[in-house]
């Protein structure tokens, strides 16, 4: 890399010479005569310039491919979902489709300025058109465009298609600078509802948890990782809270915009887990991570969230050794309403609540 | 009697020549010199926003770098520490993106060549309304100031991307950039669209009213239809951006819904509920796809003019560049939500957006396949111009082919947001549209100032520029592919993106190198315009007619009658005849030795276009 960053400072080192030459010549002649130039005379600078476009194409090409093969071990690693190898599987279609079409159409552009250069012996070829040929390449473009759209759209219907009924269901929040998500717990398996009136940072509720609905009781959060079961479907349901955010797990090929006030969605299907991922790529150290990829303020580049992809048995177990929002935070079962406030408190130890209770009161009193 | 009425009309015709220095050089009328106007302003903006993004790219490049040597300049957005602050990194994305896109590639290129091609090659005296054209200058010129001056507000200038997506842009609590800097903003480019609107109408009207003798549509150039396709594109879009503008006013000042719903923000909920994000994203998109058209168009349409002059060749296919171009602004209309594949969108209309795109990418290839059949047996002439209209179709190639990538949603999933999108669209808008500028600046040069650039400096600042535009925006695209998303101020908190240092400091290198290249240009600009050798009428012997004024064209741009046109534009190395162009005011009737049967016959009706009875006054 050094080597290059060299070759190309040279180079532009030997074009400033140039330059300054030049520029010298010019100003000398500032105070000389100024002739009306006749630019009809086409000098030995042409030549130079036409075969420059065809070295400068030929370097190009070993540039091209040097560099795509010295890129592409930083590419990202084969898609950890069976969709993103199938989206994975049609760039790279549409990728060498258009590579011939690259090194086609710019060999032909960078060829005929030194095979036509200007001969002041020749005369160009009077070719103002030819219907057959517009033709041809109106309708070859036509024909390579159907398919790539034909099969484009068959793997988007596919991938946007409704999630399967026991997909496991998961939320997701962004929010600035921050991914939280939040599981439907294991005894009802529903996410309770929310509203965004309800949201409150100062006493924790930064989900907007809706405790009048008997579901969230057992749901349970998350500020630092989310964890996943591998094989098994899983429904991300997306939201934000303040501006938008786009959910974006590079390995998954997942992307979804986060937006306030219109709940998105994403499904996908992890089949790689977290440890398989270590051995293959032979980086105990690896994690999957969640990124943000809507501009979304100051430390849009910090919105980073753990992706842990689990067994699933070790995924159930992981869940059930979750506390539930409610038990982390005992004092919001006074939001709960009477009648299911029995309910409620079974994820509440007494000992808690009552303490709970009795802090809240004294906040109040203050 | 009428001694008196004609010493009167002399007298008054003496007066319009002396117009004094305000009316003839800044508040003038003539459609040249706001030209220049436009050229100029456009040069400076392109300056300001290239040494923006020379910022940014020292921070991606170098995140480690010691930027204090930046604080007389930057002042506290460079923290004591050294470091650039992430809020600015963000202004500087969005002004940069604002910059390049309206004021220089649409202002500084539909502006100037518009304005300076479009009486010259219909053959008028000027547009139709010299005031209009005149407002239209002084507002953007105003729209200019103020979006300079927001760059210098405590708050900084608006943040929020140059697509300025609510409610990061609706809410001062979000981003300091939102407050006074997006109201500024706002106000810049509501400003700014009152400018493109008073131009564009002037520039239709113009075209369909004020053309010379003979000038029909199928023998106007096809820098005239390309600037024609722009301004209906512009006139139909602009609008649209100016209600989302507004709605977005009336979001921020007085508390509508319209874009605003569920927002829980500093510890509080707002109560703004039933309005749509989305929304906004729709109608901003509705200008933002066709903007990329206005952008490119011009520039095409310069580089039909310059490769067919150049290549001493008729441009290959003039029917089919026509309707290829009215395609393509046909579709403008309706790709538009191909930027929009992953908002949540109902995914049916993904698809339907997805087929259209690539519809559209069928018209651009026809274009790209033209203008090389035309270089294909010429006579070329690597003049600077041409040089640089090989390079813009070489990128807009480049470019245009990632599109069909992109355009497609199922792969767009991963791609979008990423620094593939910001490759894509550097080649095939960005580079593309500005060398398109460049070539018509070193092309029109003589014409507008009666001088010739420096060829040799020519010659090296486009070699500096076609390689360091690869190396710059080629390498992007692998950062893409491995998924580094953009707007991101340092990737490195990410282990997934934590690669590519080297590529992405060796980005910057070239960079800074490849806009070193351009005060080549800038210099080559100034010295030509006082030093540079005079030009003769035609130097590039073309046929359009505004190579038939003298060097240095006056106002009303043909000291006599306005020549009749005969011929289309591209009669170059025409069999028979003994030079290798035929400017489009020579009859028929002279050339029989070059006549084409079908043109034997027009012969008989040059005497019909003769006595077309035309009113070429100005009306002032
Ligand atoms: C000196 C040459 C240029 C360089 C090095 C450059 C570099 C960049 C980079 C690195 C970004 C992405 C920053 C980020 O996402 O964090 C960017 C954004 C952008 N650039 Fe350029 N650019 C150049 C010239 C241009 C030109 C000629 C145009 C005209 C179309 C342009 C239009 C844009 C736009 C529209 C954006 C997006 C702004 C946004 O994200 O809101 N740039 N540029
Ligand atoms: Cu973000
Ligand atoms: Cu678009």
């Amino acid at each position: 890399m050094t080597l290059i960053i060299g070759i190309l400072a040279l180079l532009f080192l030997v074009l400033t010479v140039l330059v300054i030459g030049k520029t010298q010549d010019l100003l000398k002649s500032v105070k000389g005569v100024k002739e009306v130039e006749d630019d009809s005379e086409v000098d030995g600078a042409n030549d130079w310039n036409a075969l420059g476009l065809m070295v400068f194409w030929v370097l190009s090409v070993v540039g091209v491919v040097w560099s795509f093969l010295d890129a592409k071990k930083d590419f990202l690693p084969e898609a950890s979902s069976p969709h993103g190898r199938e989206t994975d599987y049609w760039f790279w279609v549409s990728m060498a489709v258009i590579t011939v079409a690259f090194f086609i159409v710019n060999t032909l552009l960078f060829y005929f300025p030194l095979r036509y250069k200007y001969n002041k012996n020749r005369k160009a070829t009077f070719y103002p058109h030819n219907n057959k040929l517009e033709v041809i390449w109106t309708v070859i473009p036509a024909l390579v465009m159907a398919g790539l759209v034909f099969t484009g759209l068959r793997v988007w219907n596919r991938v946007m298609d409704d999630a399967p009924e026991d997909a496991e269901v998961i939320e997701i929040m962004g929010r600035q600078f921050a991914w939280a998500v939040r599981y439907p717990g294991v005894d009802d398996n529903e996410l309770g509802n929310y509203d965004y009136r309800l949201m409150d940072d100062a006493a924790g509720n930064n989900f907007g948890i809706d405790f009048t609905d008997p579901n969230s009781f057992d749901d349970f959060t998350n500020g630092t990782e989310m964890h996943i079961p591998k094989g098994k479907p899983v429904l991300l349901k997306i939201r934000a809270r303040d501006v938008l955010h786009s959910v974006f797990i590079p390995h998954m090929r997942v992307k979804m915009d986060a937006v306030p006030g219109m709940p998105t969605k994403f499904w996908f299907v992890a089949d790689k887990s977290t440890e398989d991922m270590r051995a293959e790529l032979n980086n105990p150290d690896f994690n999957y991570e969640i990124a943000c990829t809507e501009i979304c303020g100051r430390s849009h580049f910090g919105m980073k969230l753990l992706l842990v992809v689990d067994e699933p048995e070790e995924y159930e177990a992981w869940k059930k050794e979750q506390q539930p929002f409610l038990s982390l935070n005992p004092g919001f079962v006074e939001k709960v309403p009477d009648n299911l406030k029995a309910r409620a408190l079974k994820y509440v130890e007494t000992e808690d609540a009552e303490v709970a209770m009795v802090t809240e009161e004294v906040e109040v009193v203050e | 009697m009428a001694t008196v009425a004609a010493a009167h009309s002399d007298h008054a015709h003496d007066e319009h020549h002396d117009l004094g220095f305000i009316r003839s050089y800044i508040f003038s009328e003539d459609h040249k010199v706001i030209a220049k106007q436009y050229l100029i302003s456009g040069i400076i903006w392109a300056i300001i926003g290239g040494l923006m993004s020379l910022v940014f790219r020292l921070q991606l490049g170098f995140p480690d770098m010691d930027l204090s040597w930046l604080k007389p300049i930057l002042g506290e957005w460079v923290n004591e520490s050294g470091k650039l602050d992430a809020n600015f990194y963000l202004a500087l994305v969005t002004m940069h993106g604002t910059i390049m896109v309206f004021f220089v590639l649409t202002a500084g290129l539909s502006g100037t060549f518009s304005n300076f091609l479009i009486p010259l090659q219909i053959g008028a005296r000027d547009m139709a309304s010299g005031f209009m054209n005149m407002l239209s200058y002084w507002f953007f010129f105003i729209s200019s100031v103020i979006m300079f001056w927001s760059i210098f507000i405590e708050t900084g200038p608006a943040g929020g991307g140059w697509v300025i997506y609510p409610p990061l842009s609706a809410l001062a609590e979000a981003n300091p950039g939102s407050g006074t800097g997006m109201t500024l903003w706002l106000v810049s480019m509501a400003l700014f669209i009152v400018s493109s609107l008073l131009g564009g109408i002037n520039y239709v009207t113009t075209v369909i009213n004020l053309r010379t003798k003979g000038m029909t549509f199928d023998k106007m150039p096809l820098t005239i239809w390309a600037f024609t396709f722009t301004a209906i594109l512009g006139i139909l879009s602009f609008p649209v951006l100016l209600s989302a503008a507004l709605l977005l006013i009336f979001d921020r000042s007085f508390g509508t819904s319209f874009y605003l719903s569920d927002i829980y923000i500093n510890g509080q909920a707002l109560p703004n509920q039933g309005g749509s994000p989305i929304l906004f994203q729709h109608l901003f998109w509705f200008l933002g796809h066709p903007e990329v058209y206005i952008v490119i168009l011009p520039a095409l349409g310069l580089t039909s003019e310059i490769i067919a002059t150049n290549s001493r060749k008729p441009i290959f296919g003039y029917k089919a560049m026509i309707f290829s171009m009215a395609g393509i602004m046909f579709l403008a209309f309706i790709v538009w939500a191909h930027h929009m594949f992953m908002t949540g969108m109902n995914p049916f209309l993904g698809s339907v957006f997805m087929l259209l795109t690539l519809i559209i990418a069928v018209p651009s290839a026809v274009k790209a396949f033209n203008y090389i059949t035309t270089l294909w047996k010429g006579n070329i002439v690597f003049t600077p111009a041409m040089l640089f209209a090989i390079g813009l179709v070489s990128f807009f190639v480049s470019g245009g082919l990632t599109g069909i990538i992109l355009g497609n949603s199922a792969l767009d999933i991963q791609l979008h947001d990423t620094y593939f999108v910001v490759a894509h669209f550097h080649l095939v808008m960005g580079s593309a549209a500005f060398f398109g500028m460049i070539a018509g600046v070193y092309h029109w040069f003589p014409k507008m100032f009666g001088k010739m650039m420096n060829k040799t400096l020519g010659y090296v600042h486009f070699w500096a520029s076609i390689i360091g535009v690869y190396l710059v925006f080629f390498p992007m695209h692998y950062i893409g592919i491995a998924g580094f998303p953009r707007r991101y101020y340092q990737w490195s908190g990410f282990e997934a993106f934590n690669t590519y240092a080297d590529l992405n400091a060796f980005i910057s290198v070239a960079a800074i190198l490849t806009f070193g290249a351009q005060l080549i240009f800038v210099f080559n600009f100034i010295y030509s315009i006082f030093w540079g050798k005079k030009a003769s009428a035609n130097p590039w012997k073309s046929n359009t007619l505004e190579w038939t004024t003298p060097v240095n064209p006056g106002h009303g741009n043909w000291p006599g009658e306005i020549p009749t046109v005969y011929r289309w534009p591209y009669d170059y190395s025409k069999p028979g005849s003994e030079s290798d162009f035929i400017p489009q005011n020579i009859p028929f009737s002279a050339t029989p030795e070059s006549n084409l049967p079908e043109e034997n016959e027009l012969i008989e009706e040059e005497k019909d276009i003769e006595n077309i009875e035309y009113n070429y006054n100005i009306p002032d």
